[in-house]
């Protein structure tokens, strides 16, 4: 009994000091003033997280728009409204599927990779050789990737509704034949700027922010062995994931609920 | 390699991408701009049951979107609905006598209010009441009388 209670405590102090050296890797790395040069390590991050996950979320928000468009099409002809398709696919990406969809791409496209990137830096002793040369790596290494996903996860997001949007119209007013201006004026009515958009958007910036912190701490964590990298990149993708999931619904529970 | 010359311009599409896809989605999915919110003047009007209408509910005119329903309250002491409408400056010769009713978009659509046109010379001004409403029909009320009506043969 007392051997389980003492399981229970040695996992919750783990827990805990995970979650306190989390937050001060967090923390410095995103304190730390700007210095010369900074602006070209945080483009390079930005190209390598943001820019090369393109072409994930483009193929995979127009599969998604499309998919919605047929089914909703398909539901809606049968009461005859099936010019409400544009409104309804436009609100569920906008409101849900746009950022939610877009981080757990960007959680497995990106996430991973910058994890498995810092713990090898990690593991080949590249972060304490920097420390040696009395360059910081949270200011050096962390920093920018956290920046680089706090930055391009909402340019992501716009991206993925966007191509979704449009694969939707594609389908539906293309293919299906649902009138256009049916289809792109309910969208109008019933789509809010700050309301579908807007709170899309820090759903995006949120979830850019929680992504790449769990990366960037995993890698920085990791035991420096080969096995350390693979366990630290799957709890990567299975912690953000999570996490993108639950912050969701407390998001959606906040902004949009009854809930104030 | 990649030189940093191709990271920087992919990188600045990457932003430029990011952005012509906001206005995209501001423009043309939330349609901004279409009915300005830019010079509108508030109408009321009574009316006996708004059953279904919401706020953002269109406000039309001869079937075109002239503005939009901005506040729905009631009149406690009447037991009547009043609606507040933002209507476009670009309609501001509506006579007095304008008539309101509450109208269904198409079989299972949204309510809307549809003006009616009057007859007379003056003309509706900012903050001004429509009296001349006809309510929502609701499809309850009517089977109900129909039932009753058919009962008491």
């Amino acid at each position: 009994m007392l051997r389980y209670l003492r399981l229970l405590g040695q996992w919750a102090l783990d827990w805990i000091g995970a979650l306190g050296r989390a937050t001060m890797v967090g923390f410095w790395s995103l304190a730390g003033l700007p210095r010369r040069g900074d602006v070209m390590l945080l483009i390079k991050q930005i190209y390598a997280i943001g820019v090369l996950s393109l072409i994930i979320i483009v193929l995979s928000a127009f599969s998604i728009g499309a998919v919605l468009a047929l089914q909703g099409y398909t539901q809606l002809a049968r009461v005859g409204a099936q010019e409400s398709v544009g409104l309804g696919v436009a609100l569920v990406l906008l409101r849900e599927l746009g950022p939610v969809v877009a981080g757990l791409l960007f959680a497995g496209r990106a996430g991973s990779a910058v994890t498995a990137e810092i713990g090898l830096m990690k593991a080949t002793d590249q972060l304490s050789s920097m420390e040696m040369m009395g360059v910081d790596p949270l200011h050096r290494i962390v920093a920018p990737r956290l920046w680089a996903g706090i930055i391009s996860m909402p340019l992501l997001t716009v991206i993925f509704n966007a191509v979704a949007i449009w694969g939707a119209a594609l389908v539906g007013v293309e293919w299906l034949g649902v009138d256009q201006g049916g289809f792109w004026g309910g969208m109008q009515d019933g789509v809010e700027l700050w309301d579908d958009i807007g709170k899309g958007m820090i759903k995006a910036v949120f979830f850019g922010m929680v992504i790449s912190w769990i990366a960037v701490f995993q890698g920085y964590d990791s035991t420096p062995t080969a096995e350390g990298i693979s366990i630290a990149t799957t709890k990567t993708v299975v912690y953000s994931s999570v996490a993108v999931l639950a912050f969701d619904f407390i998001l959606t529970l906040v902004m949009y609920g009854e809930f104030k | 390699m990649i030189r940093m010359r191709t990271i920087e311009i992919s990188v600045g599409a990457f932003v430029l991408a990011g952005i012509l896809c906001l206005v995209f989605l501001a423009f043309r999915v939330s349609g901004v701009g279409v009915g300005s919110t830019a010079g509108t003047y508030i109408l009321k009007a009574k009316f006996d049951d708004v059953a279904g209408l919401r706020v953002r509910s269109k406000v039309s005119l001869a079937g075109v979107t002239i503005g939009r329903v901005s506040k729905i309250g009631v009149d406690s002491e009447l037991g009547e609905a009043i609606v507040t409408m933002e209507v476009s400056q670009d309609v501001n010769n509506l006579s007095v006598d304008t008539g309101a009713r509450i109208q269904t978009e198409g079989f299972l659509g949204g309510r809307y209010v549809s003006l009616v046109p009057g007859g007379e010379d003056k003309m509706l001004v900012n903050g001004d009441t429509i009296t001349n409403t006809q309510g929502a029909l609701v499809l309850e009320n009517l089977i109900g009388d129909f039932l009753t009506k058919t009962g008491s043969k």
